[in-house]
């Protein structure tokens, strides 16, 4: 579904090259769900914007359902949904119906197969009692219900989600959560998400990615990431442990990952 | 890319409708203010019977056409000088999670349908201009084409100010010297302007198609700085090419854009 080859993404910062991304490699198959961990400027957004088409790698390969992205943005965009926890992608003025009708306009979604999926969604995402309201009015746990509904009308292969979570409360996010596995679990949508959220690893992710100073630092389950950190029992701990004794900047170059599974690891 | 932005624009339109009161008084008012804006002629008018040579029902037939062209191109593609804001918000990465173009989505954003109020004011004054001036059919076939010239060259100049923008976040204000600054400059007879001027808004800029050569064609009148008298049909060629480098340009932009922060 997703393959990163040795992708790299440079920004030029006034007269210096900044690296935000290097020599990054990964696969994700259909049907996983992955979460991407890693500390605030880490490369993370860089990255999922790579996947998306927002932003052309500097550098490497990026094939996501077979395409490249930045190269076939609006290809692309039929094919995988993408949601932003900080950001809305709904039209703020208008009712949320009116959003999803033109959603459907732009994706050009059959209407009554439109009309099926919409009625599926507004039951798992418990949509019913907000889809005449503006946008604006609602609650930041209705909009991301509203955002999350939206990228999937199309019903994409792929779905993305960048910090999905935040800002949520407890019960926002439970719901958030008990929807995506079952999205993942019984249609087979691929999921990929960042998250600062360890809950949200915790209780959805099969398989992490954590990526530190623009590089992939650990690949693997969530418990071959406790494992690393010896004496650390709570999955909080060893995530602080591995970014706060990564190196400032990379004295070494990563190990490269062996072709076998054993999750390797250069924080 | 129509469709598309149809569909947009009918969302935005329905927003608007929400509040019908507003709609009409900044309708009404759009169409009033740029009334006044045009009653500067006849100021000027009012202390001498030719400005650089040409009449009343002349100098209003080249505003008319040339802000007709510009209130046109404003209304469909003026939100694009907002793209530095959309690039700062993060919003034009929404734009490009999308299956459309990212220059319609941002030409749409925000769409006022308001601006209808002086597309009006500047086709009745386009209007008035001509049952003064009495052009003949022969010539008159000249004037739809020179309206969709300069609506092509200005909207060329609202996407190229939009392409240097992601270069310049900062600076929308150079790229609306280009816009509005072209608009101003092309609503009086170019031959108040020096020579100069006028070569350079012909050969670099195309300014002088939106209304200046044509119009003259229009008129029937010679060129009082002598330039060759091809240059009068040339109005669709230059537009085309402006609207060539614009895309060019635009696509670069969007190649190069490096996106916000989170």
């Amino acid at each position: 579904m997703i393959e990163a080859t040795a992708v790299g993404r440079t920004f030029r910062v006034r007269g210096s090259v900044v690296h935000a991304v290097r020599d990054l490699s990964f696969r994700i198959e259909a049907g996983e769900f992955v979460g991407c961990l890693g500390p605030n400027g880490a490369g993370k957004s860089t990255t999922i914007k790579m996947l998306t088409g927002i932003l052309a790698p500097t550098s490497g390969r990026v094939t996501v359902a077979g395409l490249d992205p930045s190269r076939r943005r609006t290809g692309l965009a039929r094919r995988i949904g993408v949601v932003f926890g900080q950001r809305t992608t709904l039209w703020w003025d208008l009712p949320l119906k009116d959003s999803f009708e033109l959603v459907r306009l732009l994706y050009k979604v059959d209407r009554e197969v439109f009309r099926r999926r919409l009625g599926e969604l507004a039951e798992l995402l418990d949509l019913g009692g907000f889809l005449a309201t503006p946008v604006r009015q609602l609650s930041l746990g209705q909009r991301m219900r509203g955002d999350i509904a939206a990228a999937l009308l199309h019903d994409p292969a792929l779905l993305v989600l960048d910090e999905p979570t935040i800002g949520l409360d407890v019960v926002s996010k439970a719901g958030v959560r008990d929807f995506l596995r079952r999205l993942n679990a019984e249609r087979g949508t691929t999921v990929l998400l960042t998250t600062h959220d360890l809950g949200d690893v915790e209780r959805l992710c099969r398989r992490v990615l954590l990526i530190d100073h623009g590089r992939l630092a650990f690949d693997g389950t969530v418990d071959d990431l406790r494992a690393l950190v010896p004496g650390e029992t709570s999955i909080e701990d060893v995530v602080a442990h591995l970014y706060l004794n990564s190196p400032a900047s990379p004295r070494t170059p990563p190990a490269p990952r062996p072709s076998g599974d054993p999750p390797s690891v250069t924080a | 890319m129509v469709r598309t932005y149809a569909l947009l624009a009918w969302a935005w339109t329905r927003a608007a409708a929400q509040y019908p009161l507003s709609f009409a008084v900044m309708t009404v008012a759009g169409f009033v203010t740029s009334g006044l804006d045009a009653a500067v002629i006849w100021v000027i008018f009012a202390n001498t019977r030719s400005l650089a040579g040409f009449g009343v029902a002349e100098v209003m037939f080249l505003y008319g056409a040339s802000s007709l062209a510009f209130t046109v191109a404003d209304l469909l593609f003026g939100n694009v000088d907002r793209i530095s804001r959309h690039i700062r918000a993060g919003t034009l990465d929404v734009f490009l999670i999308r299956p459309a173009s990212p220059f319609v989505q941002v030409a749409v954003d925000q769409f006022v349908p308001h601006r209808v109020g002086r597309v009006v004011q500047r086709a009745v004054m386009l209007g008035l201009a001509l049952s003064r001036l009495g052009v003949p059919p022969g010539r008159a076939w000249m004037i739809p084409v020179m309206v969709a010239s300069g609506i092509v060259i200005f909207a060329a100049l609202f996407a190229l100010s939009g392409a240097v923008q992601f270069l310049l976040t900062g600076a929308p204000e150079v790229a609306n010297a280009f816009t509005y600054g072209g608009a101003q400059l092309t609503q009086y007879p170019l031959n108040v302007y020096g020579a100069d001027l006028v070569r350079g808004v012909t050969y670099v800029l195309p300014l002088a198609f939106v209304n200046w050569q044509p119009g003259l064609y229009v008129l029937g009148r010679e060129d009082p700085l002598g330039l060759p008298p091809l240059l009068r049909f040339l109005s669709p060629v230059a537009a085309l090419a402006l609207a060539g480098a614009a895309a060019l340009a635009w696509r670069a932009g969007i190649r190069r854009y490096r996106s916000t922060g989170s």
